[in-house]
Parts: structure tokens; C-alpha cells; sequence
């Protein structure tokens, strides 16, 4: 799919530790040329290609980039990786966590046996047992209170068949409202931006616009990090001939900001204020298409009469950045011929998330850059399979970006699941994941099943989580492939199986969907999430309206055949797709059909949209408060089916530095872990690359808290404190920084502080942003103290990427030959 | 010429509402939305008062152009029990009423808001009819609010 002429160096093969060196060779390239391919491989045991038994197609799970991957088999086991040069997304090469994570899968602590709470502890059992005391209690539930009992709180990592049929049963069976995903935390707020500017969810742009851009900006996106390959493409695109200009939008110094010609690093919970102030000087020098936003937009002159209020002097105090430095970024985005531009976390995860998000569509809107090569806006996400969370109606959405508000999409539903509309709640926006654990809390939710996700740890103000999950009056079945901290909490523990151990289909941030073979067999009697999700609707007996079962399909591939029908006609039509299709070759992009057999790269080619109201997914919301638009208001507002420009002004964060808590507090990730390193965290090279947690310090801060390199520091806010290894770093002045990732199951606590906490959620705020409800994990205010000095030992943070040291004197982050990866490059695919 | 009056009634409905806001935020901390929106949306009906006793002033009216602060004793007693209701349903039930509160009240300075605007308009005084349009918008903004969450929460708060 991809164009542009090839470019093939001499082929070279080379050994590369890739903990010391994340991103691996250059291999450049110029504007409008195909990426070159560059093909990783690692195998344990000092095993050459030759001694592979089998190679099986999968893709990567340990982030949302979707590379595709081989993974290498041998006696019946998983020995390695290779990634696919046939594939669009990353031309064979392989982010690090992938090279390494695999091996957590042979993990001797896997789950291989269904446990139960007997007399306050965990039991072993058998299937039956563990499956008839939920269906059990499930059908006690909705014999007392209904439906409103139950909920379900999934995962971004799952296989799209997985999501389908669990939001079959939750929405079609069981009729409960109380459906999500951890896809809260990671990827609401690119969908919520997504609805409000193009009327639908849907990734306009494709990562080959990185090939053709000449501006490339970042906002909140350490991708170097998060999406470890596509920052290759970038760093390969710099590294040849026409390199693009790039911009970041970021309070770290992260590879991607040294990497700029412009970095920007705001103040936390002022991004608004910022992107008000860009596009001020956008309007103000007239960088806009105005053929193209009189044809194809509707809001503009609300647009204009709120940013008049962001001139750069202004925004510079709001955000505390140079004003140069913002006129400077205008100028490249006014200016671009060709702009892309990518949205993540730092602008997701902060206070007013979906007004900022929706902004950078704006810079598009207004520029008429969408649709083209090199022009495209890139709202990524977190995870390996957010996006069919959002598809497939499993993170608060309905299935195929149905409209919950549209009765005619209820009743398009109903016919395809063979349920009455009634059947299917909708008499209000499904129920996000803060609220349900908030209905926990007070009692009216009494049963949630978690799947693939460790709340106890991922969620804000984890004091209050651990107390919510451990409430007498819940009954909490968690399914997973270790037992997590919400493991050890859990009534009813499932044993799943995992990647390479069970088929299906997931889409990565640019709509590239990507088969999952089954490599191996899983340990003892874990399951695959399918057959358990199966198994419990056959076991509640759930039917359709003519008595026949609601689920209807008994493996993967029949699954995605009845999720195809489901997505027939809609945004995300999957028709065009089988199996087979998506065996031997490259991933392909949805929308998939008769009309688009080779699917498609780039969405809102010649300005058409989504978001005629009788078609799009969402009304949209009120951006500060949240309240949800009605079909009347859209309607009037948007009668055509225009992209929406909608403006918002800039409000002071809730949680802002007092006396007490002079700093702000960020939380975020390094490129060695994932989440709450459940298997990043059994994975030797890379726990030894990032084994703690530390906190990110500036210089100046330092010094005025009297903390040095390696001493324990206490950080606190008004939820609790942690302790951490300080790391002094080149971050903005004011700003702390915690990784996410340290919860507790390798301490002696097990799923709680012993004493002394390190999960970065014990500080985080309880507060979410009121349009996209993802929860805010950026803007907290915070203390700072010292506990003990050092010993001189600096901390474990790496040096390789945002968290690097000031000075030499820390030791380099290295993998030694046990990491050691090879790359290959000149290979033609 | 009674807009002075008209004036005087909307500022003490739209103090009302400021007041209801304030105190819907506080009863409902453990429901972090409401907490925080309720606050942001006080802050406009600040402001509205301030531009309404500006406006007052030209109509013979010396009305307080600042709201009253909320954090006198009644606000802690309230701080309190809304950390002994967050386990219970009844703070589902409280939550209904107070957001029935808050429509009420908003749709009330809304109200006002249009006489305001009629009247403006009767004697050309172009000032305060962009005063108050721009203002309903916000008052119109809270209301939707108030009734979004309404429909959002009825559901599990009644058959829960």
C-alpha cells in the first residue's frame, strides 16, 4: 500500500544490543521514497534462524503501534521474534519491548488454574466450579436488582473477536449499560476529539504521511518511547535528504524534544492556552485555506472570536513558554506544505483533554491538510487493540460507531444481534470506567468482571481503588494471565491465555488490521479470553429473540465473521477482510470493502466526512461541561455533514501549586516497560533496563530541595505519598516526574504499600475530563523531600531516552550481548 | 421603567444559582465530576453577577458585584456528610435532587436572562443585550449540564 520509489542500501547484517540502543540502525531515506526495510530478530539461547521449527504471523501487543511480527517456534515453544519487512507499519523492525516481553509468557507464575475465594483466600478449582459460581451470582443479580448490578471493565490488549463478543453479552444479553475498557485511561480522549471535530471516530491520517511531511509536529508524544518504530521512521526521515521540520509539544526532554527544530514545554494543564495561542497566529497571518474551510467546516467564526483573546504574549505567561519559541512553531505549522501531526498522552491524560486534542484537528481543518500524503493528524493511542475496543463496542461506545442517540442505529443493531431494540441500553451514554468504579463504591454495581487489566494499579488514587475493589459488597471476577495486584482481590480468578497462544485480529493506531496466529499451546488449563467469554454466554443461556443462541459463534475466525457483519456499511466497514488475506502479506486498513478491496490509507480525502447527522457517531459534548449535545442542537448546527471546528477557552486546572504543594506532578512511561509491567515486569533484559521506579527532578529544583542523583526522595500530594530514587534531569523547572508502571506484586506488600508506597497512582487526582471521562494523570499538585541520601549510587532510571541524566557520571543503561538483536538491512521485503 | 427591578431579580436568582452550584460541588466531592464541573460553572455565575451589578449601576441599581464565599461552617458540615454518604445509594437519590436544584434554578436565571434581553432591546441599550446573550449562552450551558447528568444518573439511582 505504501508508494514512493524504493531505496535499497548494500545488505548488511549487524549484532546490536537494543537496550542500549533502543531504536537500532538508520536506515535514511527522503521525502516521497518508501521507508527502507530493516529486519530485527532475537532468539534466546543462542539459537540462529536455522534451528526454528516454525515461524507464526502475529503482531505487537506491548504498545499501539501494531508491527508485524514473526514469532519464532521451536519444540513447542516460543524462542524468539522476527519482525515482517512485508508489512506497511514497520518494515521488519521490532519495538524493544517486543524483542524482549515474549518471554513472559513462559513465566513459571502463569495462572494455569482457575482460583476462588474460599474462608478469605484463593483456592484452586476447576473450570466448572469457577464458572458456575459467576453465572451464579449473575443470575442472582439479575433475578434482585437487573442488569444495573453488573459490570465490565476490559482491556486494550484483547483480540477484536474478544471485544465484540463480550459487548454482545454485556449490551445484547445481560443489558447492562456498565461497559469499558482501561481504553479510558489511554485512548478516550483521541476518540472524543475524533467525534467532536469529524462527527465519528476514525483515524484520518496513515504513517506513511511521515514519508511526504515536511513538518511533523508532536504534541504530548514522546513517541520515541510509546511507539518506539514509527519514532524510527522519523529519526530515518531525518537522517536523509529533506528532513522534515519537527515540533514537540512536551514539559520532558525527551528524545523527540532534542530531536526538534521547535520544542515548546508548557506548563502542565495549560495545553488549550497553548494551541488557542497557535492558532491565533495561524488566523492572524492568514496560514489558512479558506476554499477549503468555507466547503468543508462548519464553526469557524466561533474559532476566531475565542482565540483573538490568545495572543502570544498572553499564552507565553499562561504557559510559560518563550514567545519567540510559540511564534516560531506557528510559523512551521502555518507554513508547512505538507503537515503531520500526532496527539498522545500529554495532551489525552491532561486537564481539558478533548478541547486540546481537538485543537491540533483545527490546525488541519483550518490549513485544509487531511486526506493527502503528508497531510494528516495521527490522535494516537496507547494500547495494541484500543482501537477495537472503540470498534467493536467494548470501551463505552456501541459496536461499528453506532450512535447510542440515533434510534435507527439501535434498531440497525438489534437487527444484526437478533434482539429487540429495548434489549440494548441506550437511554444514555454507556458508562465510563471512573463512574463504575464510582457506582461500586456506593454499592449499585455488586459484580464486575475485569479482563486483561490491573485496576489496583493503573487507576488514580489508588488508597481509594484497593478500598473500592476490596468492598464486602462486590463480587469481582478477574481474568488474566497472572495474579495481578486486582487479581489478589478478586472472588473468582480466570487463567487466560495470551499472545501466541490464541488467534484473532487487532488494529493498530492507523487502522491497520493484523492477524494473530496461535504460535503455542497455553500453560495448564488457561483458556483463551474468547472460549471463556463463550462459555459464560452459553452457560447463562443467553438467547436472541427467536430462542436461538445471542452468541452464535464458537471460535476466532467465526467470530470475526459475525463482527464483519457488524461492522457491514458502517465507518469501520471489515467486509473486505478475511483470514486468509491477512495471512503472508502486509496489514490492511480499514474501511475494507467491495468498494475499497485493498483497503484504505487515508480517511476525509476531498473534505467528506462522517458527520451528516443521520450518519455520525456522536452529537458531540459541551467541552467544559460534558453535557451531552442532542440530536436537535446537531442537527441545526451541523446540517450537512460538515467537520465541526469547535473553539474552547482555557481554564485554570483544578488542582494547582499551593504552599503545601508547590510542584506539579506528571506520570508517564519508559520505552523498557508497559503498564503495570505485568509481563514487561517477567522479562529479564528489560526489568533489568528500568528494575524501579525514581522520580524525575529538575536541576534548579533540586538544588532548592537540597536532592542529589540516587538519594530516596518522598513525593507527595494530597492523596499520599510515595518514595522514589531521584533522578535529576533536564526537565521543565516545577514538574515532577513518576513512571507509572511500579505497583507492588513483586514486593513483599503483594497489592498494597509495604509501607512505603511507589505506585505512581497513589498521588494521581481522582478527576477526569468531563467530555472524553479520561482520567486526568498529568496535572497534580505536588511535594517534595528528601528521606535519605544516596550512597553515590545514582538511580535506575535509564539514560537512554526522556528520563537521561544531567551529566556524565551516571553509568549508561546497557542489555550487554544478552540483548543483543540482529538487524538486517538492504533486504528487500 | 422597570429594568432596574428586572436587574435586582436576576441577580438575586443568579446569586441563587451561584449558591446552589457551590453547594451542589461540596455535597457531591466524592462524585468527582460533579465536584469539579459545579465549581467551573459557579465561577460563570460569578462573573454574570459582576457584569449584572456593572450593568445595574446605568438603571439606578447598586447591586454587590461580588458572590458570596462558600466556606463558612455550613460548607464543612456538608464536606462531612458527604464523606459518610459516599458508601451509601441514598447519595445517589440526594444527587437527583440537588441536580433538579440546579435545573430549576438555571432554567430560572434563564428566564430572566430573556426579559433582561427583551427589555434591552425595547430601549436599544445594545450594551446590556450583548451582556445578555452572552450570558443566557453560559446560563443555557449550565442548564443542559444539570440535565445531562440528571438523565445520565437516574437510571442506576431508580432501579438500583
Amino acid at each position: 500500500m505504501s508508494d514512493g520509489p524504493q531505496v535499497h542500501g548494500p545488505r548488511r547484517a549487524a549484532r546490536r544490543d537494543r537496550i542500549a540502543e533502543p531504536w537500532g540502525a538508520r536506515t535514511p531515506y527522503a521525502a516521497g521514497q518508501q521507508w527502507p526495510v530493516r529486519v530485527d530478530t532475537f532468539l534466546a539461547d543462542d539459537l540462529t534462524p536455522d534451528d526454528v521449527d516454525r515461524w507464526v504471523q502475529t503482531a505487537s501487543i506491548l504498545h499501539s503501534n501494531g508491527d508485524a511480527i514473526d514469532i519464532a517456534v521451536k519444540d513447542g515453544r516460543v524462542v524468539g521474534v522476527r519482525g515482517r519487512a512485508v508489512d506497511r507499519v514497520n518494515r521488519g523492525r521490532v519495538d524493544v519491548k517486543d524483542l524482549y516481553g515474549w518471554q513472559a509468557n513462559g513465566s513459571r507464575d502463569r495462572l494455569t488454574r482457575p482460583l476462588v475465594r474460599e474462608g478469605g483466600r484463593l483456592v484452586e478449582t476447576d473450570w466448572d466450579t469457577a464458572m458456575n459460581r459467576v453465572v451464579e451470582r449473575a443470575k442472582e443479580l439479575l433475578a434482585t436488582q437487573g442488569p444495573s448490578a453488573i459490570g465490565f471493565y476490559t482491556s486494550g490488549q484483547l483480540f477484536a473477536e474478544e471485544y465484540y463478543t463480550l459487548g454482545v453479552i454485556a449490551h445484547g444479553g445481560i443489558g447492562t449499560n456498565h461497559v469499558d475498557g482501561n481504553t479510558r485511561l489511554c485512548t478516550a480522549t483521541a476518540a472524543a476529539a475524533l467525534k467532536e471535530s469529524f462527527g465519528c471516530d476514525g483515524q484520518p491520517g496513515t504513517y506513511a504521511d511521515l514519508d511526504h511531511a515536511d513538518v511533523i509536529a508532536l504534541f504530548g508524544n514522546n513517541m520515541a518511547e510509546t511507539q518506539s518504530v514509527t519514532w524510527m521512521r522519523i529519526l530515518d526521515r531525518l537522517a536523509g535528504d529533506d528532513p522534515p521540520a519537527i515540533v514537540c509539544v512536551d514539559p520532558r526532554p525527551t528524545p523527540v524534544a532534542l530531536a526538534a527544530t521547535v520544542h515548546l514545554a508548557p506548563r502542565p494543564g495549560t495545553n488549550v492556552a497553548l494551541m488557542n495561542g497557535l492558532l491565533h497566529e495561524l488566523l492572524r497571518n492568514d496560514w489558512v485555506d479558506r476554499a477549503y474551510v468555507d466547503a468543508h467546516t462548519v464553526g469557524v467564526e466561533e474559532l476566531e472570536a475565542c482565540v483573538a483573546d490568545y495572543p502570544p504574549d498572553v499564552v507565553a505567561r499562561i504557559c510559560d513558554v518563550p514567545e519567540a519559541d510559540l511564534r516560531e512553531a506557528a510559523r512551521l505549522l502555518g507554513t508547512a506544505q505538507r503537515l503531520t501531526s500526532t496527539v498522545l498522552q500529554g495532551f489525552y491524560q491532561a486537564h481539558q483533554a478533548t478541547a486540546a486534542a481537538v485543537q491540533v484537528n483545527n490546525v488541519h481543518l483550518l490549513r485544509g491538510m487531511l486526506g493527502r500524503p503528508g497531510c494528516g493528524v495521527l490522535q494516537m493511542n496507547g494500547q495494541p487493540s484500543a482501537e477495537n475496543t472503540r470498534e467493536c463496542g467494548a470501551d463505552g461506545d456501541l459496536p461499528g460507531f453506532r450512535n447510542w442517540a440515533n434510534p435507527e442505529h439501535i434498531e440497525e443493531l438489534a437487527r444484526v444481534w437478533n434482539v429487540e431494540p429495548s434489549d440494548i441500553p441506550h437511554y444514555s451514554p454507556p458508562t465510563h470506567a471512573m463512574q463504575m468504579m464510582r457506582y461500586v463504591e456506593n454499592g449499585s454495581i455488586r459484580m464486575m468482571w475485569v479482563s486483561a487489566t490491573n485496576p489496583a494499579v493503573s487507576l488514580p488514587e489508588l488508597r481509594r481503588i484497593r478500598s473500592v475493589l476490596s468492598q464486602e459488597s462486590l463480587f469481582l471476577v478477574v481474568q488474566d494471565l497472572f495474579l495481578t495486584e486486582t487479581a489478589q482481590l478478586a472472588d473468582v480468578v480466570l487463567p487466560a491465555a495470551t499472545w501466541g497462544e490464541k488467534t484473532g485480529t487487532f488494529t493498530n493506531a492507523d487502522r491497520t488490521v493484523h492477524l494473530s496466529e496461535k504460535a503455542v499451546e497455553p500453560p495448564g488449563e488457561a483458556r483463551s479470553d474468547l472460549d471463556i467469554f463463550i462459555d459464560f454466554a452459553a452457560r447463562m443461556e443467553l438467547r436472541g429473540k427467536d430462542g436461538t443462541p445471542l452468541v452464535h459463534w464458537h471460535d476466532a475466525e467465526s467470530a470475526f465473521e459475525a463482527w464483519k457483519e457488524c461492522s457491514r456499511g458502517r465507518p469501520c466497514d471489515y467486509t473486505g477482510l478475511t483470514y486468509e488475506r491477512l495471512r503472508g502479506g502486509s496489514g490492511i486498513q480499514w474501511p475494507c470493502d467491495d468498494e475499497h478491496p485493498d483497503g484504505t490509507e487515508r480517511l476525509y480525502a476531498d473534505g467528506r466526512f462522517w458527520a451528516h447527522p443521520d450518519v455520525c457517531e456522536d452529537y458531540g459534548r459541551d467541552l467544559v461541561t460534558g453535557a451531552p449535545y442532542d440530536a436537535t442542537h446537531y442537527r441545526a448546527m451541523n446540517p450537512d455533514g460538515r467537520a465541526v471546528i469547535r473553539a474552547a477557552r482555557y481554564l485554570t486546572p483544578h488542582e494547582i501549586p499551593s504552599e503545601e504543594y508547590p510542584l506539579q506532578l506528571i506520570t508517564g512511561r519508559t520505552v523498557y516497560q508497559f503498564h503495570t509491567r505485568t509481563k514487561t515486569g517477567r522479562s529479564r533484559q528489560l526489568q533489568d533496563a528500568a528494575p524501579e521506579v525514581w522520580v524525575e527532578v529538575s536541576q534548579p529544583d533540586a538544588e532548592r530541595w537540597g536532592l542529589a542523583e540516587g538519594d530516596l526522595a518522598e513525593v507527595s500530594t494530597p492523596r499520599g505519598a510515595v518514595q522514589a530514587r531521584v533522578r535529576v534531569s533536564r526537565i521543565r523547572r516545577g514538574v515532577l516526574f513518576l513512571p507509572f508502571h511500579y505497583g507492588y506484586w513483586d514486593t513483599p506488600g503483594g497489592h498494597e504499600p509495604a509501607p512505603a508506597g511507589r505506585a505512581a497512582n497513589e498521588l494521581t487526582i481522582t478527576e477526569w475530563d468531563p467530555a472524553s471521562k479520561q482520567p486526568i494523570f498529568k496535572t497534580a499538585a505536588a511535594a517534595i523531600r528528601l528521606v535519605a541520601r544516596g550512597d553515590g549510587t545514582p538511580s535506575a532510571a535509564p539514560t537512554t531516552a526522556a528520563s537521561a541524566p544531567v551529566g556524565t557520571r551516571v553509568e549508561a543503561t546497557r542489555g550487554g550481548t544478552a540483548a543483543e538483536v540482529l538487524e538486517t538491512t538492504g533486504a528487500t521485503p | 421603567m422597570k429594568i432596574g427591578l428586572a436587574l435586582r431579580e436576576l441577580h438575586r436568582s443568579e446569586a441563587d444559582l451561584h449558591h446552589e452550584l457551590l453547594q451542589i460541588a461540596d455535597r457531591h466531592r466524592v462524585d468527582h465530576e460533579i465536584y469539579h464541573v459545579a465549581q467551573d460553572l459557579a465561577a460563570w455565575s460569578r462573573d454574570h453577577l459582576r457584569r449584572i451589578a456593572e450593568q445595574a449601576e446605568r438603571y439606578g441599581e447598586h447591586l454587590d458585584p461580588d458572590a458570596r464565599g462558600e466556606n463558612g461552617l455550613v460548607a464543612r458540615l456538608w464536606d462531612k456528610s458527604s464523606e459518610l454518604m459516599g458508601r451509601s445509594s441514598e447519595a445517589e437519590l440526594l444527587m437527583l435532587r440537588d441536580l433538579r436544584g440546579v435545573y430549576l434554578k438555571a432554567s430560572g436565571v434563564f428566564v430572566d436572562w430573556e426579559l433582561i434581553a427583551q427589555a434591552a432591546q425595547g430601549v436599544r441599550d445594545t450594551e446590556l443585550v450583548d451582556v445578555a446573550q452572552s450570558c443566557m449562552g453560559e446560563t443555557q450551558r449550565q442548564t443542559a449540564w444539570a440535565n445531562g447528568k440528571l438523565k445520565e444518573s437516574a437510571t442506576q439511582a431508580l432501579v438500583s
